[in-house]
């Protein structure tokens, strides 16, 4: 399941600070709900499009029910896949082909066993989609690099979060679902043009956060 | 031959997992069936977001204030060669999932799935995460205030997937 489906769920690693996900995102979503409605009711009176407005009011959420109900099957015949994969043990073996390549991305913790093993099964997961599974271990990878340097992110750190940000899901399954409910009949067919853009995306990425750690320097 | 390939890559997901499984010795079928239970748990825990961002994206797509912004927006995005349609998904993406997830599926259904709109639509989903959302939960449970460069680095990461999403619809579909 994608990262984006679990916002303000609960996470199996407590949040221990005040700077804190959900409080901040809760935050940020009303304000956004607010916005959207607020602007739509102004903006539509202004432009004339009161009815319209009226109308979608009350369509959105049948709209939003329907289009759950048309993914639901699609989507849970991909999640039992994927279970079925995990138990084969799939993650396990691609996290450690990714190994080797990934001290390279860290090298401050090339020789820090533990942590590798959480970065290595964090991007496993991620490509996997199992998005459930890769959020606890990036971020217990996370705080094993925090305790280094308490309350600043390191270049380690700043590279796990970029590269985390940046979605490297093999198979979009969620955008398929959604495809498929659009009436697609192949809605697998970006599969090309999504490995592309992602793969642009993570290297931009990486790039940028090589080329910044050179530029931002952390004071002493 | 790939484009059949491209096709037939559900199916063949599907028969490679079973096959794998039974040569694991795994019980190939408790463990499709429970996945697809979870599937529903999480599909009930989206409904009630998804049904107050679709109302708030309906309305706003009524009101034509998303054409205005996307009309204001139009030449630039047209130049680098995003679809001007797409705007509302690229100003929601980062801080919101299921915004975007909301978004993005009604571009899907008002231009089409295999309309080019639709597909950009769609490659941008899949090629970005919830920027925002993703970086308060891993610095806040690792207690990092100082976030240095993370959050432009990350930003560039999606700026370049939403050009690139754009280009490679074009180069795969022409």
């Amino acid at each position: 399941m994608e990262k984006h489906l679990r916002e303000g769920g609960t996470y199996p690693v407590p949040v221990p600070h005040r700077v804190g996900g959900k409080g901040v995102e809760k935050m940020a979503m009303s304000l956004i709900w607010t916005g959207m409605v607020v602007i739509s009711v102004v903006y539509g009176l202004l432009a004339g499009n009161g009815t319209a407005v009226a109308a979608a009011a009350v369509e959105g959420a049948a709209g939003a029910v329907e289009l759950c109900i048309t993914m639901a099957g699609v989507m849970c015949l991909w999640m039992g896949v994927m279970e079925v994969m995990k138990r084969c043990g799939l993650a396990e073996k691609l996290s450690r082909l990714l190994r080797p390549l990934l001290g390279r991305l860290y090298p401050d913790f090339r020789r820090d066993g533990e942590t590798m093993d959480a970065i290595s099964a964090n991007v496993s997961a991620n490509l996997l989609g199992l998005g459930n599974a890769a959020t606890p271990l990036g971020i217990q990878a996370a705080r094993r690099m925090a305790k280094k340097t308490p309350g600043v992110a390191s270049d380690s750190l700043c590279m796990l979060v970029v590269c985390n940000t940046a979605s490297i899901q093999l198979l979009p399954t969620t955008v398929a679902a959604v495809r498929q409910s659009a009436g697609c009949a192949t809605p697998f067919d970006i599969l090309p043009a999504v490995w592309l853009a992602s793969a642009v995306s993570v290297g931009v990425g990486i790039l940028a956060a090589r080329v910044m750690a050179r530029l931002w320097r952390v004071r002493r | 031959m790939t484009e059949l390939l491209f096709q037939m890559v559900a199916p063949l997901i599907i028969a490679l997992a079973a096959v794998w499984g039974m040569a694991k010795r795994v019980d190939v079928y408790g463990a499709l069936v429970q996945g697809a239970g979870e599937g529903l748990g999480v599909l009930i825990r989206i409904v009630p977001a998804m049904v107050g961002l679709m109302t708030a994206v309906y309305m706003l797509r009524a009101s034509g204030a998303l054409e205005a912004v996307g009309g204001l927006l139009g030449p630039l995005l047209t130049r680098l060669g995003i679809p001007p349609e797409t705007v509302g998904l690229l100003l929601v993406r980062p801080v919101s999932g299921n915004a975007a997830l909301g978004v993005g599926s009604e571009l899907i259904a008002t231009y089409g799935p295999d309309s080019t709109v639709g597909r950009t639509a769609a490659v941008m989903l899949g090629s970005t995460e919830t920027t925002f959302y993703t970086i308060a939960v891993y610095f806040g449970a690792a207690g990092v205030r100082k976030t240095r460069y993370a959050v432009p680095a990350a930003l560039c990461a999606d700026v370049a997937a939403f050009l690139a999403a754009a280009w490679a619809v074009r180069v795969v579909f022409g």
